[in-house]
């Protein structure tokens, strides 16, 4: 009987993968589950096995699926071999739509646990020293380097210590965190095991948004397999260390992202931001020193510790090291997961792997970094994706999200949308943020109908620097950097008025 | 206490807040059990949880009304959740948001809202119906999903 893969993910099954498994189950296939591996613009993916490796079918429907295993569909080869993933380097996302994802074996044979059980053989300095080494940078947004981070927290002196791992993954344009879990959920368990490991912390918490029903259930399977296993709970792989893991789920905030709204969130508060210092390592979760991680900072960890530092040192740009996920999103051909070593050019991102726009018209605009992050125009597309390069164009890396628009955008409806968003997910605790959103929204309101707009546009200017310069933290702090690319880039989008008098109806 | 604390719903409500009492910060997971149960959380549930968790109703009441996932009234029979995010928006998520509002005026059994990302930005469209989401959707997909709603 011919054995067929087909993405339980959660984007495959949004486009009718579990209709197409029942569908080879009738045709008399023997259907595994993988994860997605990541070409998106290709799901549902189906790959038949055979001598020479997994043959990829691409946008396979319920209709077609019994064709695939007569060789019938779009064909695109062997999977592995694919020019779009051939030329990634798949680092966090080496297993993440090979293997089934709950299948604990599975994942040992293609290399899991192999960091962990490095890791301790080491002692908990020594695993710090190991990340430090790598260049590893906080993969959420802010880019702090882990290391330091972990060697803050094992210095503090506190009889408890936590891992939290940040899953709330709210940025638009960005899934990356969502499809490793449900992927290859043990790799992020095996991340926070050797994190908890590094910091002296016997306990970690998932927060994750309850956007993500299909990778919770994955996470809450998995962790129940490692504990069975012993990778979790009392004495792991015998090395007398003892780690728990909880899962917690959101309840829709987006700003229950930022650590501290995080950790309130945790506690049963309201998602307020905390003043800071004093800063979370020290006195974190229930006042108790934590390491606050990303999904894909923990999921870069067990290769480093398996490989060593300095492998994934060897990858990067400047002080940008390693691999970064990147997610093509938006209005892109193909769409998807894009793991290439920091410094790979925007243009290359869109244009090569993303194929241009899905619409075939031209690329007018590019968001990178999430809705705080620059609208970036193509005449900016040598930039090189790292942290610093990015900022020297006035644009952030974030959390690796990139989505792509057309010539039929309105940026000046974007730069409004940069302040609605803010506007419904403030935290409300500071004035310039609270207030800035809701009065830049109404001010481009006014541009937008062409109402005085070179005054007004000068308020829009006063108000960001207001929020750039008063708000607690980068929710307020960074939405004025969409709306400022937008007004730098595209100033005709903004000049309404001129419109007007020229008798365009706006 | 009031009768309320007596009635069936008022009692599943105390067990189901009771089941937490070992967790380190439980309201979160209380609040997202009753939902669950429930599809909202009453006033009447604010005051139980808060009994039991040695809470003041005024807090969980703030807590309750922070998150945009719980609600105070009961559910409609059907839920639309549309994203307005900005990748949605690049391939027309705000027409199909738009028409979708549009085609369930007036209906009070579907409540259409909006979302902002559901993880699945590069097969925009996106949105949740009932619980499942889809991607690449239009109005008449939208259509074709909640044809048997009526
Ligand atoms: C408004 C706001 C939203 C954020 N959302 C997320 C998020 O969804 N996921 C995340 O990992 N970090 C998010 N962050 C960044 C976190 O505050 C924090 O820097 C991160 O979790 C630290 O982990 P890392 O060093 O591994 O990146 C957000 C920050 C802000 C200001
Ligand atoms: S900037 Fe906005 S989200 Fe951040 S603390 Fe201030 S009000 Fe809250
Ligand atoms: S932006 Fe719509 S699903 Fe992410």
């Amino acid at each position: 009987m011919t054995t067929v893969w087909v993405p339980a993910d959660a984007a495959a099954v949004s486009v009718g993968a579990d209709e197409v498994a029942d569908a080879l189950v009738a045709a008399g296939a023997t259907v595994r589950r993988n994860g997605s591996r990541g070409m998106l613009w290709a799901e549902p993916l189906v790959e038949v096995e055979t001598d020479g490796g997994r043959i990829g079918y691409a946008n396979v429907t319920p209709e077609g699926a019994a064709g695939v295993l007569d060789g019938h569909g779009d064909c695109l080869g062997v999977v592995d071999d694919h020019e779009w993933l051939a030329g990634q380097r798949r680092v966090s996302f080496a297993r993440v739509g090979v293997i089934d994802p709950q299948d604990v074996e599975g994942f040992e044979a293609q290399g899991g646990w192999a960091g962990l059980r490095r890791a301790l053989t080491m002692s908990p300095a020594d695993v710090v020293e190991e990340v430090t080494a790598s260049g590893l940078r906080g993969r959420g947004g802010a880019g702090f380097p882990a290391g330091v981070k972990w060697k803050t927290v094992l210095g503090a002196e506190a009889d408890t210590k936590y891992v939290a791992c940040n899953f709330d993954e709210g940025d638009s344009g960005t899934f990356a965190d969502r499809m490793v879990v449900e992927g290859d959920p043990f790799t992020l368990i095996e991340g926070m095991v050797i994190a908890a490991y590094a910091v002296g912390a016997s306990e970690g918490y998932v927060y994750v948004r309850s956007e993500y029903p299909h990778a919770i259930t994955a996470l809450r399977r998995a962790i129940e397999t490692a504990y069975t296993h012993g990778f979790l709970g009392r004495d792991i792989l015998g090395s007398g260390h003892h780690v728990d893991i909880h899962v917690r789920v959101g309840a829709g905030a987006y700003i229950c992202g930022e650590e501290s709204s995080m950790l309130e969130s945790l506690e049963g508060r309201r998602g307020e931001v905390r003043a800071k210092p004093p800063i979370p390592a020290l006195k974190g979760l229930f006042g108790q020193p934590t390491a606050v991680n990303n999904v894909l900072t923990l999921c870069a960890v067990p290769m480093i510790l398996a490989d060593g530092g300095r492998a994934y040192a060897d990858l990067g740009v400047g002080r940008s090291r390693g691999t970064q996920v990147f997610q093509l999103a938006g209005n892109v051909a193909r769409g998807g997961i894009v793991e290439l070593p920091m410094g790979v050019t925007l243009g290359e991102l869109v244009e090569g792997y993303g194929g241009g726009t899905r619409t075939g018209r031209p690329v007018r605009a590019v968001q990178v970094g999430g809705p705080l992050g620059a609208y970036v125009p193509p005449d900016r597309f040598d930039v090189q994706m790292g942290y610093e390069e990015l900022a020297e164009i006035e644009a952030m890396l974030g959390h690796g999200g990139v989505v792509v628009f057309d010539d039929t955008v309105d940026m000046a409806r974007m730069a409004r949308f940069a302040f609605e968003f803010c506007a419904v997910e403030s935290c409300g605790k500071c004035t310039p943020c609270r207030i800035g959103a809701v009065r830049g929204k109404e001010t481009l309101d006014h541009v937008i109908a062409g109402r005085d707009v070179e005054r007004n546009l000068e308020l829009v200017d006063d108000l960001c620097n207001t929020m750039t310069k008063g708000s607690l933290c980068a929710m307020g702090g960074l939405t004025p950097m969409p709306v400022q690319s937008a007004i730098r880039h595209w100033p005709e989008d903004f000049d309404r008025s001129h419109q007007e008098q020229e008798g365009v109806p706006s | 206490m009031t009768t309320e604390s007596f009635t069936p719903h008022a009692q599943r409500a105390r067990t189901i807040t009771e089941q937490h009492l070992g967790d380190r910060g439980p309201l979160m997971p209380v609040l997202r059990d009753l939902m669950e149960e429930f599809g909202h959380i009453s006033r009447d549930d604010v005051a139980t949880v808060a009994d039991v968790l040695n809470l003041s109703v005024a807090e969980v009441h703030g807590v309750v009304s922070f998150y945009h996932d719980f609600r105070t009234t009961p559910p409609p029979a059907h839920t639309i959740a549309l994203c307005r995010a900005e990748a949605c928006q690049s391939v027309g998520g705000e027409q199909v948001f738009a028409e979708t509002v549009a085609a369930h005026e007036g209906r009070d059994d579907v409540e259409v809202r909006e979302v902002f990302c559901l993880g699945n930005c590069a097969l925009g469209p996106s949105g949740m119906l009932d619980g499942r989401l889809h991607g690449r959707l239009d109005a008449d997909r939208i259509a074709a999903l909640t044809g048997d709603w009526r």
